[in-house]
């Protein structure tokens, strides 16, 4: 193994007999078993992982969790290959492939980082500023700043992985699965609750994994853990997710999670490689912890700059260092810990400097006792080196901590690390809409009072409460509360216990570390890493009278990054406070909103990709569609037969086919979708005559009636045929999209306006498969295969229904007509529709029978000039606009949409009305969606009367046929109109919307 | 020319009766089958006694008025699935012979047969994995401490719209599908259920 | 993801369910329609309120059972302050 450097002899969860190889920018390098990207690199005495976002300067990592503003690499390659993944959440696998980002040609020598150089000249706003004129030029320049900013790309290919998707429910859910979730979900789950306890890493502990010589119970941490995983496992009704972000909370306690299945493994692994989890919880415990806040101080970006509580995680926990040689600056007592835990493993302490005067707390004093230096009273006011510290200057500060006075301290040392306090992670809280308040005591954000509805409660660090044995009691006592909330009140076991914490001093707040010239003139203060946001685009911000957060996030972008301003927020906001001399609330907060981290698309798309997107709904005939060449038409969900090729037809041949032999002879149709409702009851007349413009007490039974239905405001929104079944039962069809509408419809009519009305509404859509034969020779190819009725004109005539047999298969068929032409509708069981289609096809043979698909079915509808509700209407349209004045039953006092129709509007005579339009072109046909106009012009715009609705060539008429909603159309007979597209203009002749000579009467 | 062809479920065409005969039963914790050519008809009515009474004089059974519930007497099985609404199901009764008595014993009163045995197929899920499948595409909470036997529920599975029956708690599901769906939600058990020992029942 | 309590079938996820409008609109009697004047009938037909508060709203359980009911939801928490089935009054509540 080549020298990991930084790798310390012994402690640690890796195994160091488990060598892991893994690349970085093309080198190779080795980790062991259990470390993550971070910790590898740092290993190897990698510091320069990234360069920024806007400067281009170089970056180390900073952190040791989510939170990492910096180091983002590219995960995988190929099809595989992730953009900007937090290198501390990625777990070190044999043969990890990974990448810097943000550089150009390469890490080490980035041209981009000449922005750094003029920053003086890129300042806060500056894109806004520069690029939004003229107006379109930030077209232009949005490509280049783009590429030369992008943070990382993200495979172009289709995603090779495949993901799950799941729902879980539970009692109690516990987030967060250090010390205070253990003891939730264990007390929890020992009362007999359903727990899920999720956890971000790898294994359980948290805060425990990187404690060095602490006990719980008498026990050490470690055998702590070990035996709460045991126990926890032991239990049928709880359920561990590790390595699962709760990355949402949603309403009523729903948390979407993702759990992370095999990116520890890599793409070698088999199985769904996420899983999203949306669980929905009685009651949540929020045991999420805190993030520390970095401090603001000159330079502060450099390689080598990290938070001290993350040197503590890599050397306790990861057993490698961040460097050789530390220095350690704090506001308050906890960096002392990082101090002595880097001491005991060998690593060189230069000094802790402390913003604070006199440090006398436990902890201190424990590290003056080890012999650690410690400047107090003092700041970092320079920090040196460019791709690695070199060298820190320390000064004392003035008594308000705003200045520095006396002469630079020069300290040599290769890491800078840094405590400002700790921020609880309120970003679940906060995403339940809740409020968060702040907290004098310690500096920081709490979670506020809970929303209505949100059973959850934040616990420990969570909510500011820090110290081992707090976490401990508190979650053991919300477990238990959660799972007696819910009748398992038989906690058994007491709450584990651990020694109290060491006593400590107050931090002190010094929201900008000074240094020895003026904030925005000497060194960058970054507050915000990852959108290279510093302490003077804060003030400049000021300045430019930016002052609520809001603005402030916007216009310096702060905290709008991928880690939403996790180490940023507070000491933005902070020094807002100090610049406009208010208090940090009066500034305001930040709202969390969901996700905690970036989560993949795949994830949300789970196995509901490709043909699953969206179901595929099939009739009873899909079989033979498909075994006889058929395309399929989308509508809703439904695949619909389309055309019916023979070889070496075009869909134009096909379709001109189809709707020749269907006018000429007999055509097959596959009708199955169209909507159907069963409506029985003695109001069920009265029921249709409310629902429909028309009449229908009359209609005998037997009989069918075609009808329009308006919504109250008076536009057509569904139609159909209605047949008569009985005195108190109806059959209603729909449009094939229309038919939950128009159920819905009813029942809310019904159930809400009409309560009383004694009527049944059932949907018996699919109890009936319909095969439509239509064509002058239907009648002869029916003869061959109908039992039991006498199908001739007279006994059988128009708009009525019979129930028969039809090739031994129990059958209805209605006489109405969507083409015009002779026209029998039968209504089949569906697991026998095969069979009968089958049978007719067979009885056709010597009529040269031709199934047909959707396409022909609306030429040959548009032929004679039928509407199709959706395509030639709108939601604009009243049936008379469509020239249904007839179907207005004048003399019933009320149906719905009724009053709609007396509105002056509405009885205009000049509307848009329905209209034909014979091209002068017989040949020209129209693009449906084409705008009609009356007095052409050079160049738009030109005054719009009307558009194409429905356009097709038709071979019986031998010419194009097209129909219109033009202005005042019905009234324009005749007149010649123009259509511009494409680059020509078109005319056209308006008349009616039929267009068949009586070829083939409907009734004949 | 009658019956020149068989009568076909909605799944037939997947070749179930060939599957079934091939896969691991023994060794699955997840069986999927259809349970095809179910009779179902739908009852609408008020629940009120004379109602009751015609379902159970020709049924046998008590008429579940409590929402989500089921009752079986002999060859039926009731289901709610409204408050005016009910199926009768049943696996070896005709449904137009039961369609007919339903219609006779609810004579003079304000009701509704109507036979919907032909617009779904059954698919029937179980093993000890059903509810970790069900979970893939259903938001009910199916622990046996929430759901069991005697309950069902019209709700969604993935995106389509079912009737969920639990027959047993080994546990069954009974899954009653529109047609249309029917290979949809058929292609989604195979997707989901990769992961899972799975085997195809012949029913 | 809301949860909502049909009054039939209790809890359930939002997906099962499809949001109507306004709840407690009703339809003017035949009488009302001849006399309305076309501003007041377009009142009747587009008018909605839009509260920073609890707003009454109908629904309908379009995945279950298929029974309409009323809900007074907040526009600004989500909270679902009451479900009540059609016909019933809305619920008096003190302004949050
Ligand atoms: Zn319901």
């Amino acid at each position: 193994m080549s020298a990991q450097k930084n790798r310390v002899a012994t402690g640690g969860r890796i195994d160091r007999s488990k060598p892991v190889r893994f690349s970085f920018d093309g080198k190779t390098y080795y980790g062991y078993q259990g470390d993550n990207l971070a910790s590898a690199l740092l290993a190897n005495g990698v510091t320069l992982v990234g360069r920024s976002f806007k400067y281009h300067r170089p970056r180390g990592i900073v952190t040791a969790g989510p939170e990492e503003p910096n180091a983002l690499v590219e995960i995988g390659t190929g099809a595989y290959r992730e953009p900007n993944t937090r290198a501390p959440q990625v777990e070190l696998y044999d043969g990890l492939v990974t990448q810097s980002q943000n550089r150009w040609p390469s890490l080490d020598f980035d041209i981009g980082a000449v922005n750094s150089v003029m920053s003086r000249f890129i300042p806060s706003g500056f894109y806004y500023k520069t690029f939004k004129w003229p107006k379109d030029g930030w077209l232009f320049y949005e490509k280049f700043i783009r590429r030369a900013a992008g943070l990382g790309t993200g495979s172009t290919e289709t995603d090779p992985d495949r993901y799950d998707k799941v729902y879980g429910h539970c009692d109690v859910m516990v987030v967060g699965g250090g010390p205070a979730g253990l003891a939730a979900a264990l007390a929890a789950g020992r009362a007999g609750a359903r727990v899920v306890l999720a956890d971000e890493q790898s294994e359980l502990g948290g805060s425990l994994l990187s404690e060095r010589d602490r006990t719980i119970d008498g026990k050490p941490v470690n055998e702590w853990v070990e035996a709460a995983k045991a126990e926890l496992a032991g239990m049928p009704e709880v359920r561990v997710l590790t390595r699962t972000t709760a990355f949402a909370y949603l309403d009523a306690n729903m948390l979407s999670l993702v759990e992370r299945l095999t990116d520890h493994i890599g793409p070698t692994a088999t199985g769904p490689r996420q899983r999203l989890w949306r669980i929905r919880a009685k009651e949540v415990i929020l045991a999420t912890g805190a993030i520390e806040r970095p401090l603001v101080y000159s330079d502060n970006d450099r390689p080598g700059c990290m938070l001290a509580s993350a040197a503590r995680i890599y050397v306790n926990r990861y057993g490698t260092t961040p460097g050789q040689r530390v220095v350690i600056m704090t506001n308050n007592d906890t960096a002392y810990q990082t101090a002595l835990d880097l001491t005991a493993a060998g690593v060189s302490v230069a000094a802790v400097v402390d913003l604070r005067a006199n440090p006398t707390g436990g902890l201190p004093q424990a590290a003056r006792a080890k012999g650690i230096e410690i400047i107090d009273n003092s700041a970092i006011t320079q920090v040196k080196g460019n791709k690695q510290v070199r060298e820190v200057e320390v000064q004392s500060l003035t008594s308000d901590a705003t200045g520095v006075v006396g002469s630079a301290r020069h300290i040599y040392c290769d890491t800078v690390l840094s405590s400002g306090g700790w921020q609880p992670t309120v970003h679940l809280h906060s995403q339940t809409r809740a409020k968060v308040v702040w907290d004098d005591g310690i500096q920081a954000f709490i979670p506020g009072p809970i929303m209505p509805g949100q059973n959850n409660r934040s616990i420990s660090s969570a909510r500011g409460v820090f110290g081992l044995d707090a976490a401990l009691k508190e979650g053991h006592q919300a477990g238990a509360e959660a799972a007696a909330k819910f009748g398992f009140s038989n906690v058994t076991g007491n709450a584990p216990s651990a020694e109290a914490e060491p006593e400590s001093q107050p931090l002190r707040s010094v929201w900008i570390v000074p240094s020895n010239v003026p904030v925005g003139q000497g060194g960058k203060h970054f507050v915000d890493y990852q959108n290279d946001v510093t302490a003077g685009d804060v003030k400049l911000a000021h300045r430019e009278g930016y002052l609520s957060v809001e603005h402030l996030k916007r216009y310096t972008t702060m905290g709008m990054a991928t880690d939403q301003g996790k180490t940023s927020n507070v000491n933005a906001l902070a020094i807002m406070a100090g610049l406009k001399n208010v208090s940090i609330p009066e500034v305001g907060t930040t709202t969390f909103r969901p996700p905690y981290t970036p989560v993949t698309f795949g994830v949300f798309a789970g196995p509901d990709k490709g043909d699953y997107l969206d179901p595929i709904r099939k009739t009873a005939l899909h079989s033979w569609h498909t075994d006889h060449g058929a395309p399929f038409e989308c509508v809703g969900q439904w695949h619909r037969a389309w055309y019916y090729p023979k070889s070496g037809e075009s869909m134009h041949d096909a379709v001109n086919r189809e709707v020749k032999a269907t006018r000429d002879s007999v055509g097959i149709f596959d009708a199955s979708t169209l909507g159907k409702i069963d409506i029985q009851g003695p109001d069920a007349a009265w029921f249709l005559n409310m629902v429909y413009t028309n009449a229908w007490t009359k209609l005998e039974p037997g009989k069918c009636r075609y009808g329009f239905m308006c919504g109250e405001d008076g536009m057509v929104f569904d139609d159909g045929v209605t047949s008569r079944i009985s005195e108190n039962h109806f059959h209603m069809t729909t449009t094939t999209g229309g038919a939950p509408r128009v159920l819905s419809w009813l029942e809310e009519w019904h159930q809400c306006e009409w309560p009383d009305k004694q009527v049944y509404f059932t949907s018996v859509t699919e109890q009936w498969a319909v095969i439509a034969l239509n064509g002058p020779n239907a009648r002869k190819v029916l003869e061959k295969v109908v039992e039991g009725i006498d199908i001739s004109e007279e006994a059988f005539p128009f708009m009525t229904w019979r129930d028969c047999k039809v090739a031994g298969v129990k059958t209805r068929i209605f006489r109405i007509s969507f083409t015009g032409a002779l026209s029998f509708e039968l209504n089949i069981p569906p697991s026998y529709a095969l069979q009968v289609w089958r049978a007719l096809m067979d009885a056709g043979e010597e009529f040269n029978i031709t199934p047909y698909g959707t396409e022909a079915m609306h030429v040959l509808r548009a032929e004679k000039g039928f509407v199709i509700v959706g395509q030639e209407t709108d939601g604009t349209m009243t049936p008379q606009d469509l020239g249904f004045e007839w179907i207005i039953g004048k003399a019933k006092p009320d149906f719905i949409g009724r009053r709609s129709h007396l509105r002056s509007d509405t009885k205009r005579t000049d509307r848009k009305h329905l209209v034909g339009l014979l091209t002068e072109n017989p040949t020209e046909v129209l693009p449906e969606g084409a705008q009609v106009v009356e007095h052409v012009k050079d160049k738009p715009p030109m005054t719009m009367i009307g558009h194409v609705t429905s356009s097709y060539w038709s071979p019986n008429a031998g010419r194009s046929i097209a129909m219109a909603v033009i202005k005042d159309g019905r009234n324009r007979m005749g007149q010649t109109v123009y259509l511009p597209y494409e680059g020509k203009v078109v005319a056209a002749k308006i008349s009616k919307p039929t267009f068949l000579e009586d070829g083939a009467p409907a009734n004949g | 020319m009658a019956n020149a062809y068989a009568r076909r479920s909605a799944l037939q065409h997947f070749g179930l009766t060939a599957a079934a005969a091939k896969g691991d039963v023994a060794g699955a914790d997840l069986l999927i089958g259809e349970a095809a050519h179910r009779t179902i008809v739908n009852i609408r009515g008020d629940g009120g006694d004379a109602f009751k009474a015609a379902v159970r004089s020709v049924t046998g059974a008590e008429l579940p008025v409590t929402p989500n519930t089921t009752a079986a007497a002999g060859d039926f099985r009731i289901l709610w699935l409204g408050p005016t609404e009910w199926w009768v199901v049943s696996a070896n009764v005709d449904s137009a012979k039961l369609a007919d008595d339903l219609r006779q014993a609810f004579n003079g009163q304000h009701a509704a047969v109507i036979d919907v045995s032909e617009s779904r197929t059954v698919i029937n899920v179980s093993g000890p994995s059903a509810r970790d499948v069900l979970a893939r595409g259903c938001s009910l909470d199916l622990h046996p401490r929430v759901f069991g036997p005697g309950q069902c529920a019209q709700t969604g599975l993935t995106k389509a719209n079912i009737l969920l029956d639990q027959v047993s708690d080994n546990p069954s599901y009974d899954i009653y599908i529109l047609k249309s769906f029917a290979d949809y939600l058929w292609q989604w058990f195979w997707l989901v259920g990769r992961d899972f020992k799975f085997a195809i029942r012949a029913h | 993801m809301l949860l909502i309590s049909c009054p039939y079938c209790g809890p359930r996820d939002e997906h099962e369910f499809a949001y109507g409008h306004e709840a407690h609109i009703a339809r003017p009697t035949l009488e009302q329609q001849q006399t309305m004047s076309d501003a007041e009938w377009a009142d009747y037909l587009f008018m909605r309120k839009n509260p920073k508060g609890v707003h009454f709203e109908r629904w309908v359980h379009s995945r279950g059972c298929r029974q309409w009911f009323n809900v007074a939801r907040h526009t600004v928490t989500h909270e679902i302050v009451k479900v009540y089935k059609m016909g019933e009054p809305a619920p008096k509540l003190e302004q949050k």
